[in-house]
């Protein structure tokens, strides 16, 4: 179910943008604005931010696994090695240099 | 005994003020079937098949790829096909990822925005799981989370908490309890519970009888 097209590779360090507007959002408050990287693709979607709203989703979106250090999102976490992953669709993603 | 009252089809209720969404829905219901949209029998049957997918399938799974290396392979690599090889009707699930736990790591699923859950395998969620505390908590703290359901780890084991935001659905094989050796797939089914398969706790341990 890999994507051909997709415009990460797995290793990738991406950052999720910080966004804030109306709609049917599927990208969570606490990891907005936060660097992680890409543990695979999943393939193309058809996005939920258009299918809300009885639209067709179209064009799809490539969507990620996501990794994050659970201490890089939450100081206070226990866990040295523990990590939190998010399904994050294409749009939300920057490049991290 | 409780006072009742009967509603326009000859149903028995208890007298007792509905919430505005409970009020909401039998409004919903009743205009549904009223303009021929729904029947009742469509409804029931909703009902039974909602009602009859429950933990047991997920526990099904889990006991044969403990017990069946190369269906755990299949279950793995292609889970939709592992569920019809089982009887299990999970083409419900847009996407069907299997994470399966190790001595050194341990997955966790949540859904932080609402209650994604792989409901044709493990039925309803439960409704801690749909509750904040848990969504804010399974990130935030989950170590803190499985110590509640009775799981201490070690800080060499690595936590993974999948936080299913999207298309895809999350099932944890969990890891097969010490002593169970000589077990059938049957008898291991019972030690395979839901909230193992969630990741907040390892699967029951094998009590000697």
């Amino acid at each position: 179910m890999n994507s051909a097209t997709s415009r990460f590779n797995a290793g990738d360090r991406v950052r999720v943008k910080f966004e804030d507007r109306p709609g049917h959002i599927r990208t969570p408050w606490y990891i907005r604005g936060k660097t992680g990287w890409i543990e695979k693709a999943y393939g193309d979607f058809l996005n939920p931010e258009s299918l809300a709203y009885g639209r067709d989703g179209l064009p799809k979106k490539t969507l990620y696994l996501v990794a994050f250090n659970q201490r890089d999102i939450f100081s206070e976490a226990e866990g040295s090695q523990d990590k939190v992953l998010v399904d994050i669709y294409d749009h939300w993603l920057e490049p991290v240099a | 005994m409780a006072d009742t009252w009967t509603d326009a089809h000859g149903h028995e209720h208890p007298k007792h003020e509905l919430s505005h969404y409970a009020k909401r829905i039998y409004a919903i219901r009743a205009l549904l079937i009223e303009k021929g949209v729904l029947t009742d029998k469509d409804i029931q049957c909703q009902i039974d098949y909602q009602e009859a997918r429950s933990p047991a399938n997920g526990a099904k799974l889990v006991a044969r790829a403990w017990t069946d290396p190369a269906f755990k392979e299949r279950f793995i690599s292609d889970p939709k096909a592992a569920c019809a090889e089982m009887g299990i009707d999970a083409t419900a699930i847009n996407e069907f990822v299997v994470l399966e736990n190790t001595e050194k790591v341990r997955h966790m699923v949540v859904c932080t925005l609402c209650s994604c859950y792989p409901r044709p395998i493990l039925g309803r969620p439960p409704d801690w799981y749909k509750s904040f505390n848990y969504r804010q908590r399974a990130v935030a703290d989950p170590r803190g989370v499985m110590r509640e359901f009775g799981l201490e780890l070690p800080d060499d084991v690595e936590v993974r908490v999948h936080d299913s935001t999207a298309d895809i659905r999350y099932i944890v094989l969990p890891l097969r309890p010490g002593g169970t050796e000589s077990w059938s797939a049957d008898e291991l089914e019972k030690l395979v519970n839901r909230d193992s398969m969630i990741g907040v706790m390892d699967a029951l341990s094998a009590i000697p009888a």
